[in-house]
């Protein structure tokens, strides 16, 4: 049972990452169509956003894969 | 215009040289005794997330895993041979070549183990231990190698285990050079070689010739693009070693992570990314001034939010560089991971036509982590530096608005 809810959890966890980034990847794309003179601000932006975004999924990954 | 640049780029290469040196020489001592007891975690893993009604099964493979290297592999352990991968060992493994009786011989370099115990330090090579299967007697102490573990033979000479298999005896107090340590040393090398030619470069011209064009641009991008937007004034002079140290080395232990056969997992420590974690913890505590002190603890909120307001404050302060640590280590954990998995299935399936599907999925999920590589680099570099400023910003005015 530990080890099935422990996949449970992470996958829990990858389903937020997915859907956050996501997100992040549309507003953004959006974004650069309505300025494209903005995109490489939009672009870093973006980035730093979605490893923020993925440290708090691999958290959680870690904490129920290994705890 | 060029002399300035020239200049600052001197001067901060110059106070990166020798400030890299000297971070170099600090770190390596502190993350060599650290990973001594990173070591801890090995039998854990192997443990905790098992079933209590797949224990039996587990002490049947047990043993199988004890003869690992003595006899054929009956059945292919994909989660055996990537914790193996994974974690630090006292001996650098390279290859298993299998011998004609089928079973397979193991090549390793060898590395020093260092232990201390009841005031009595012995250093010898990890070959005594012949792959973990045989003790090693110095003196009237026998040392006995468990799952990658030390320990120290009881009176009998044997390991007393409890009834998770762990082993109960005592453990000497480890500094051997593993192989996270080695790898250390050997990334520490080519950063002073990298750099030192870079330094040396601008002693002759301000123009970068050889070596020094390749870093200047990096070492502007960290400079211009992390340090100054986040750390006012002139004070990122003072802290801008620091961030090009941590830069340049988590991003050379990644990329050193990700060779094939040799591929010491220096970053998938955690011991390893808890010192950076608490150096830049250590940075900030120690250069925080009063306004930031002052937000702490008496926060710009109206004064019956304290209660609440304090304590996360607080708490904050240590949050944050422990997200470091697990965004780090869990990043590039899970990268190995992963690219391991896809070659387990290969022997998995026992087919040669599933590498036809496997090898390029590795192929992508290789390049994923050289980006991977560089992008979590320039995150902690990043972050790091937005707290150091956080903690030296002087005082501005509080609007309603400025609730930090």
């Amino acid at each position: 049972m530990t080890g099935t809810l422990a996949a449970i959890g992470v996958g829990l966890s990858v389903l937020g990452a997915g859907l956050g980034i996501g997100r992040i990847g549309g507003s953004a794309t959006e974004a650069m169509a309505r300025q494209p003179e903005a995109s490489g601000k939009i672009q870093t932006a973006m980035i730093i956003a979605a490893a923020l975004i993925e440290g708090v999924a691999l958290f959680g990954v870690v904490a129920s894969a290994f705890f | 215009m060029h002399r300035f640049l020239g200049g600052v780029i001197y001067g901060s290469m110059k106070i990166s040289n020798r400030a890299t040196k000297l971070l170099f020489t600090i770190l390596a001592p502190a993350l060599l005794s650290m990973s001594a007891f990173g070591q801890e975690h090995p039998q854990h893993d192997d443990h905790h997330g098992e079933a209590t009604e797949q224990h039996v099964d587990d002490h049947a493979n047990h043993d199988d895993h004890a003869d690992h290297h003595g006899e054929a592999d009956q059945e292919f352990d994909a989660v055996d041979m990537i914790m193996h991968h994974i974690q630090d060992a006292h001996e650098w493994h390279l290859v298993d070549i299998p011998q004609e009786d089928g079973t397979s011989k193991p090549v390793s370099i060898p590395l020093p183990v260092i232990l201390y115990y009841n005031g009595q330090l012995d250093v010898f090579m990890s070959s005594a231990f012949h792959h973990g299967h045989s003790p090693v007697t110095k003196g009237d102490v026998t040392y006995i190698m468990d799952h990658g573990n030390i320990y120290v033979a009881n009176a009998q000479g044997e390991l007393e285990y409890d009834e998770e298999h762990h082993a109960l005896n005592d453990k000497p107090l480890d500094l051997s050079i593993t192989k996270n340590v080695a790898a250390m040393f050997l990334s520490i090398l080519l950063l002073v070689w990298i750099f030192g030619s870079t330094a040396k470069n601008y002693k002759k011209t301000h123009v970068p010739r050889g070596m020094a064009k390749f870093m200047e641009p990096l070492v502007l991008f960290v400079r211009d693009d992390i340090a100054r937007p986040n750390i006012e004034g002139d004070k990122y002079k003072r802290y801008l070693p620091f961030l090009l140290t941590i830069f340049f080395f988590i991003w050379i232990n990644n990329l050193l992570g990700l060779i094939p056969v040799l591929a010491p997992n220096v970053t998938g420590n955690i011991a390893f990314t808890f010192v950076l974690a608490a150096f830049t913890l250590l940075i900030i505590l120690f250069s925080g001034n009063k306004a930031y002190w002052g937000h702490i603890l008496l926060p710009p909120v109206p004064w019956w939010l304290y209660i609440i307001m304090v304590p996360v404050e607080i708490i904050g302060i240590f949050t944050k560089p422990f997200a470091l640590m697990i965004r780090l280590f869990a990043n590039i954990t899970a990268g190995h991971i992963l690219i391991l998995s896809l070659v387990s299935l290969i022997f998995i399936f026992k087919t040669a036509w599933m590498s036809l599907m496997s090898v390029p999925f590795m192929i992508f999920m290789f390049t994923l982590e050289l980006l991977v590589a560089a992008l979590q680099a320039y995150i902690f570099t990043l972050l790091a530096a937005l707290f150091i400023g956080m903690a030296v910003e002087e005082h501005h005015g509080h609007g309603e608005e400025d609730v930090i």
